[in-house]
């Protein structure tokens, strides 16, 4: 044996691994480490630029009239309110009580086709669903409810339902399916019928992960544009609250305001964008955060 | 010994009023979540069928030859497609060129790479900025994003690329142009694809990984030869997903595109998609055949995200 000392270094083909496994975890860093600066850079500006223009006044003035300076953008605020709370009112019972028919009731292929079409149904561009909202609410008058053939918050927040009633319902038979089969069993013994089982046992069970649902689902909706864009567009300046009338919102307020060729419309969208962003990063990190422990809660006593 | 038969039946039958609410509620429930359900399903019947129902005249002036015709003219009612299907392949495709590495970078970096510690925080800025409104990131891309790239990245990217059609110096230097729109919509499908090709990377067991490893793979190796091949069906289906997002896009992409047919061979120059022509003229349409074009258009939409949609189900069945 004349084997010289052993060496612990690399060489050759050996090396040549280590140094290409070196270079795609630098490639793997860096391009994290872009991806995530550049998303981190779209939030800062937001939020600095936002901060900015934001006041008091914004918050609870009515815009100004032309050529003036000043104003707010109160009445966007109070409409998105309302547009969201109907759209919420509409979407949670059928989205709910679709889930229950699918995880509770129905045989399986009925729940795969239910499963499958909500499924399309989130992916449908949410243009399209404006499309859609202003050829059945607004271009035709709507003998059932009275309102038809104009805009109005009721037919934009048609629209922003159609957009969480997936969202919802899908998120509700995730955590149907969390609680524990032992639990209905439990029940059913004890000679509990079905649908006190499902009231009293399932639905408490699942509640809080039916609110984290709805809550996402709110978030969503309280930042999409494109269904309002021909359903509740028309707006005048003051603060609304009639579901006939067509309201003002805080989207679309920083979609028109961006394109608007006075500066101070782009800074009220900066002010409005602050507004929205800060609004729809708070719920859906809350409601993730209550999403991991009813997980948790379930989890743990399976 | 004691026979089954001597033992006095147990009392079976509950009070009657008992019987009858059960029989009731439970019929109710039924019925109300059945009716919800079906509510559901007609939701997407008459969106569907008020979307066919909508672009019927221009189905019939124009048949399926609207897809390779490039005129939009409402004064002469000359309409054609093309370039704005175009527009939306374009856009969507090169934002899934460019998102897909990212992402599955991103994926690598949460799952495998960071320490624990930046883990948490990155993963959460991530999935928090899939949530962020599309008008949001288009007020960005037109006051940030849209000026950065029409005054130092195209400017660099066409003095080294530039003998590419598709790179070539744009006329005016434009600021709303096709590729101010694919980073966009990139910013926007990212956050989504790599959320979920992170769960996928953590989900693969580690004892394949451990395997690897123990045989003298390199970490690059394992992920090369263990990690991506086995989760490669769900990193095409969070591909599509983005794609599924990017392709229907409204808001963002006409904040930022110039919103301009006919389409330009460089990305450096304004252009359209179906979508945001939608968002752009439905509300202004001078006629009812401009009107049943534009749902036309969104016909074309639906039929593409559907496919991508049902692609994705594929896929996922197919490798799961």
């Amino acid at each position: 044996m004349t084997a010289g000392p052993l060496s612990l270094r690399a060489t050759g083909r050996g090396r040549r691994r280590l140094v290409v496994n070196r270079l795609a975890e630098a490639a793997a860093v860096a391009a994290a480490a872009v991806a995530v600066a550049i998303l981190g850079l779209l939030v800062w500006s937001v939020l600095r630029r936002g901060a900015g223009a934001l006041s008091v006044d914004l918050l609870t003035k009515p815009p100004a009239p032309f050529g003036q300076t000043g104003g707010g953008i109160a009445p966007a605020l109070a409409g998105s309110l309302l547009l969201v709370g109907l759209a919420a009112a509409m979407a949670v019972p059928v989205g709910v009580l679709t889930a229950i028919h699918v995880s509770e009731l129905a045989s399986r292929r009925l729940g795969e086709q239910v499963r499958l079409w909500l499924d399309v149904l989130n992916g449908f561009p949410s243009i399209v669903i404006g499309i859609f909202v202003f050829a059945l609410m607004v271009e035709v008058p709507l003998p059932l409810v009275g309102w038809g053939h104009h805009q109005s918050a009721l037919a934009g927040a048609f629209g922003l339902a159609v957009i969480m009633l997936p969202l919802v319902a899908r998120s509700t038979m995730e955590v149907l399916a969390l609680v524990p089969r032992e639990q209905r069993e439990a029940s059913y013994a004890l000679g509990v019928s079905r649908w006190q089982t499902v009231l009293r046992v399932v639905l408490p069970a699942a509640l809080g992960g039916i609110l984290t649902g709805t809550t996402l689902a709110v978030a969503r909706a309280a930042g999409e544009t494109a269904p309002l864009l021909f359903t509740c567009a028309l707006s005048g300046s003051f603060v609304d609250w009639n579901p006939a009338h067509s309201v003002a919102s805080v989207p679309l307020t920083i979609f028109t305001y961006s394109e608007a060729p006075d500066p101070q419309s782009h800074e009220q969208a900066w002010a409005a964008a602050f507004v929205l962003i800060a609004f729809v990063l708070v719920t859906s990190l809350t409601a993730r955060v209550l999403l991991d422990r009813s997980r948790r809660k379930l989890g743990g006593s399976r | 010994m004691l026979g089954a038969m001597d033992v006095p039946a147990p009392e079976l039958t509950l009070p009657r009023t008992r019987r009858l609410l059960d029989r009731a509620g439970d019929r109710a429930l039924a019925g109300l979540t059945a009716v919800a359900a079906l509510l559901s399903l007609l939701v997407v019947a008459a969106i569907v069928w008020r979307v066919v129902s909508g672009a019927w005249p221009a189905l019939r002036a124009f048949h399926l030859a609207f897809l390779w015709h490039s005129a939009w003219n409402p004064v002469t009612s000359q309409f054609g497609a093309r370039d704005l299907v175009i527009g939306t392949l374009v856009t969507s495709f090169g934002a899934l060129i460019l998102a897909t590495p990212l992402s599955i970078a991103i994926g690598l970096f949460l799952s495998e790479l960071a320490p624990p510690a930046i883990r948490g925080p990155i993963g959460t800025l991530v999935e928090m900025l899939a949530a962020v409104p599309s008008v949001v990131v288009g007020l960005w891309g037109i006051y940030v994003l849209a000026p950065f790239d029409a005054h130092h990245l195209q400017p660099f990217l066409s003095s080294v690329l530039g003998w590419v059609p598709l790179f070539a110096h744009g006329g005016d230097q434009a600021e709303s142009t096709v590729f101010s729109a694919i980073l966009v919509l990139t910013i926007m499908t990212v956050p989504i694809t790599s959320s979920v090709c992170r769960e996928l990377f953590a989900g693969v067991p580690h004892e394949l990984q451990e395997g690897a490893i123990a045989l003298g793979a390199t970490r690059w190796e394992t992920v090369r030869t263990i990690v991506l091949p086995s989760v490669r069906g769900g990193v095409v289906a969070a591909v599509i997903l983005g794609l599924g997002r990017a392709l229907g896009e409204a808001i963002a992409v006409t904040q930022v595109i110039g919103n301009f047919t006919p389409l330009k061979l460089s990305l450096f120059e304004p252009g359209d998609t179906l979508a945001s022509r939608i968002a752009n003229q439905y509300a202004g349409a001078v006629s009812d055949l401009q009107v049943s074009a534009l749902i036309y258009l969104g016909l074309i939409l639906l039929a593409i995200t559907f496919v991508s949609n049902l692609a994705a189900r594929r896929v996922v069945r197919r490798f799961a």
